[in-house]
């Protein structure tokens, strides 16, 4: 009967009505418990209403079990990290490593498939996860396929290409499901390419809609760049899963930084839409508006961290709000209906900027981009912060992002007029990592935690309406913090740092807490 | 313990209780450095490949130090064969260069190609590049050259090799560094460093013990020797070492080099070489006072315009 019930719900209003899974009208309202994309929903805020785990029993969180990813040897140059978000649906988490996805039961960690892509190439730095759309997982892989796997069973379907391994693409990102379009984008930055996001059709993997993170000749944009050669080798990858309002119909995707990566003087001018946050139509690719984080970017400060949407008050009006906190150093708060620009504020300390320009952003300073002899800038090339999921609580109205403060000297090793590759370098100096709060209406810092161990931050941040949030340090702990005052509540010692961003759901009445950390996914409840 | 190195110090209770408001943009880091032993951080740029592997993404210390160097972190490839693109390089020049670059990256008329689609599917193997070499490009003025299959297959290793040139972002030379004016730096040098570091003590021949301009620049900036216990590379410069005083109600202190620190634990190697360590639990009061030599370094990165770096290397030079 629960089960009849749920198949109802499932299959009532939209466009999908599959024999049953995951039916992607569903992701607009997700069931509580549940965590249906990369962020969990829509909106980015990696925000759970759970709240069986809270502030007052967190101190007695306890491992439910821990389960290891084992790959094939040979697998990485690296060892292999969960950088992944598992997707929980029906009872079952869904994540991946380069090249692999698993299914494995929320409940036990008992693995149910494990799925091994053999690989071409390309470079296995990372993989985040899968997007699921009725009874089939879409991953993407190193060499560039969109894989699509039976959800239930792990058993292939088909996998097709989505850029060119020749040319040194390589994928990352988690598609997004959004309607009946699987949102890919990719990443790749050793040899000029042009940056692209794609809707793939998930009952064969065919283009939807494609849209070119450079314009074509003579479309406005093209004006910020000196010539067709430059612009048809300027960057601007989409290695970040976007967010989606369904209510606008927006799509919202940050962009990577141009190319060639340090040497700019072969493409003067703003290099539109580099260094963006783009506003597109799903259904159709258009651009509906963008917001440029870092005109003329060369310190390799990809705009991709996640456009995190939520309503706010602004000057005494509700306002419908995109936030970043961005890889550059700066928060950017917009208008998330047009794009305007409402708050730009440092988020760490910043040198390479001579101020804000009308639109919000921020002037490059000659003086700190890449020299022959080197300029000493902070933050380094991994910027302030990077791919690692930031959160909103609007519970406290705070943004919490994970940085790296952080001084590299950039080289600039190609002086010639048209350089390529990245046509320069950068020495990392110095770094620590830190957690921040920061008031979207202001900007400002309203509590900052520096982790006082060693080695840069990379761990991703759940708050959840159990006044909490949840991330980890550089020493290997799990943490939860009291996201208004920044105090910890708990910690668990784990055989390595956190790697993605914590998750929750809920199953049997029960909340659990996962977290990957290196090859293995440990999954947090309360004693019964 | 050397008081000189007795730069900062902090108290566990102010990290564990996490709170601190509005650093605000553009002032000193308020902790020391953290991150000097086992980040991800590149390193000075001419050494050592490992550390410097990142892709776009920022990739954790276990990550950055890929077995097999980095041309496996940047998935190039196999190299070209040396002695074929060399070969290969003379019939470039000889007979593509007028339209194509002496570096193939494009000239008069011809297309670039370093980043050409269809060379980046040759791979160096000849297959791709030898009907276009052979039949021309008649419509777009390219003539016909009749090469040997071998000769084809040269060419197609020097643009192999031209690519993962390109591509090899880690092997790009660094131009030279030493611009500097060697009297200013010595100026910044002695207002700012002797009471620490001295030109006939610790640095005599600096330069000749760190001969490559760029690692002596990356040292100066931030000394890179601190390690951890058991990981690779050379030994600690004990004078960089953090020490550690660890208070605790009883009034009992030790001391020691510090072996961990992190918001719930502390621990040091004593002078016995015996290990300790102990929970940091607000209610137990116990202090940490951390003493990081290096503290001032990290203090002055907010502080060098580029002209001081470059004076302070141009000096440091001339310390043979």
């Amino acid at each position: 009967m629960r089960l009849l019930l749920s198949f109802l719900l499932l299959c009532s209003p939209a466009v999908f009505c599959a024999e049953d899974g995951l039916n992607p009208a569903t992701i607009v309202n997700p069931p509580k418990g549940s965590w249906l994309t990369y962020n969990g929903d829509y909106s980015g805020r990696r925000f759970s209403p759970l709240d069986q785990i809270n502030a007052s029993n967190v101190k007695n969180l306890t491992l439910a079990w821990a389960f290891r990813a084992k790959v094939p040897p040979g697998s990485s140059p690296f060892g292999m990290e969960i950088k992944s978000t598992p997707l929980q649906t029906d009872g079952v988490l869904y994540f991946t490593m380069p090249d692999n996805a698993w299914a494995v039961d929320a409940r036990t960690g008992r693995e149910i498939w494990h799925y091994n892509w053999k690989s071409q190439g390309g470079i296995h730095t990372g993989n985040r996860g899968v997007g699921i759309y009725g009874n089939w997982v879409f991953f993407e892989t190193p060499d560039n396929h969109l894989i699509s796997l039976e959800k239930d069973t792990g058993k292939f379907r088909w996998a097709v290409e989505i850029a060119d391994l020749a040319q040194e693409y390589f994928s990352t990102p988690a598609p997004l499901v959004v309607g009946n379009h699987v949102i890919v984008g990719v990443g790749g930055d050793s040899l000029d390419v042009p940056g692209f996001l794609e809707a793939r059709d998930p009952e064969d993997g065919k283009v939807q809609w494609r849209w070119n993170s450079e314009p074509a000749k003579g479309e406005p944009g093209s004006e910020t760049w000196p010539d067709i050669q430059s612009m048809s080798h300027g960057g601007g990858m989409t290695w970040i899963p976007g967010t989606y309002d369904p209510e606008l119909n927006l799509l919202y995707w940050g962009t990577g930084n141009p190319n060639p990566v340090h040497a700019g003087q072969g493409r003067k001018g703003d290099n539109l839409w580099t260094c963006s946050i783009v506003a597109l139509n799903p259904d159709t690719g258009k651009l509906v508006w963008w917001f440029q984080a870092s005109p003329h970017d060369t310190h390799d400060w990809d705009n991709v961290e996640t456009p995190v949407l939520f309503d706010g008050v602004i000057d005494g009006k509700p306002r419908k709000l995109l936030a970043q906190a961005a890889r550059n150093g700066y928060f950017f708060v917009l208008d998330r209906t047009n794009g305007k620009q409402i708050v730009t504020e440092p988020y760490i300390p910043v040198n390479w900027a001579k101020g804000i320009d009308k639109l919000g952003r921020p002037i490059p300073d000659p003086e700190k981009e890449p020299k022959t002899d080197g300029a000493l800038v902070i933050p380094a090339a991994g910027g302030g912060t990077n791919w690692f999921p930031p959160s909103f609580s609007p519970q406290t109205g705070l943004f919490y992002v994970s940085t790296s403060p952080s001084y590299s000297v950039y080289y600039l090793t190609d002086t010639s007029p048209h350089p390529e590759g990245y046509g320069g370098r950068d020495a990392g100096v110095w770094s620590e990592a830190g957690l921040v709060a920061l008031d979207y209406q202001t900007g400002k810092i309203r509590w900052s935690h520096t982790y006082p161990g060693s080695g840069g931050g990379h761990s991703g941040i759940l708050t959840t309406a159990g006044h909490l949030l949840f991330t980890g340090d550089p020493s290997g702990n799990v943490i939860a913090f009291d996201p208004a005052s920044g105090k910890p509540l708990w910690h668990a010692g784990l055989t390595d740092s956190v790697a993605n961003g914590p998750m929750t759901y809920m199953l049997d009445e029960r909340q659990y807490v996962a977290v990957g950390a290196g090859d293995t996914l440990y999954v947090f409840t309360l004693p019964r | 313990m050397n008081l000189r190195f007795h730069s900062l110090l902090f108290l566990a209770l102010a990290v564990s209780t996490a709170q601190q408001t509005q650093p605000p943009p553009n002032t000193p880091p308020p902790q020391p450095p953290a991150g000097a032993a086992n980040g991800p951080k590149p390193g000075p740029a001419a050494k050592p490949p490992g550390e410097g592997a990142r892709t776009s993404e920022a990739v954790h210390g276990q990550q950055a130090r890929p077995a097999g160097g980095m041309g496996d972190f940047l998935a190039i490839g196999p190299p070209a064969d040396k002695e074929a693109a060399a070969r290969g390089q003379k019939l470039f020049v000889a007979n593509c260069a007028f339209c194509h670059g002496t570096n193939a990256n494009g000239g008069n008329g011809g297309p670039d190609l370093v980043r050409s689609v269809l060379v980046l599917h040759d791979k160096g193997t000849g297959d791709e590049i030898g009907p276009v070499v052979h039949n021309g490009r008649p419509g777009k003025g390219m003539p016909s050259f009749p090469l040997t299959d071998a000769q084809i297959k040269d060419l197609a290793q020097f643009l192999l090799q031209r690519h993962q040139a390109t591509s090899n972002r880690m092997e790009y030379k660094i131009q030279n560094i030493v611009t500097g004016d060697p009297k200013e730096g010595e100026a910044y040098f002695n207002a700012h460093c002797t009471s620490c570091h001295s030109a006939t003590g610790d640095l005599a021949h600096i330069a000749t013990k760190i001969p490559e301009a760029v690692d002596l620049q990356g040292h100066f900036l931030y000394p890179r020797e601190r390690r951890r216990r058991n990981e690779a590379g050379p030994p600690s410069d004990s004078r960089s070492e953090r020490t550690v005083t660890v208070k605790l109600p009883s009034g009992q202190t030790f001391e020691g080099t510090l072996d961990h620190l992190d918001d719930f634990s502390v621990a040091l190697t004593d002078a016995s070489g015996q290990h300790r360590s102990w929970l940091l639990d607000e209610d137990k009061g116990i202090q940490v006072e951390v003493h990081d030599p290096l503290a001032a370094h990290a203090k002055l990165l907010t502080q060098y315009t580029n002209a001081d770096m470059h004076n302070i290397v141009a000096y440091l030079e001339t310390l043979k």
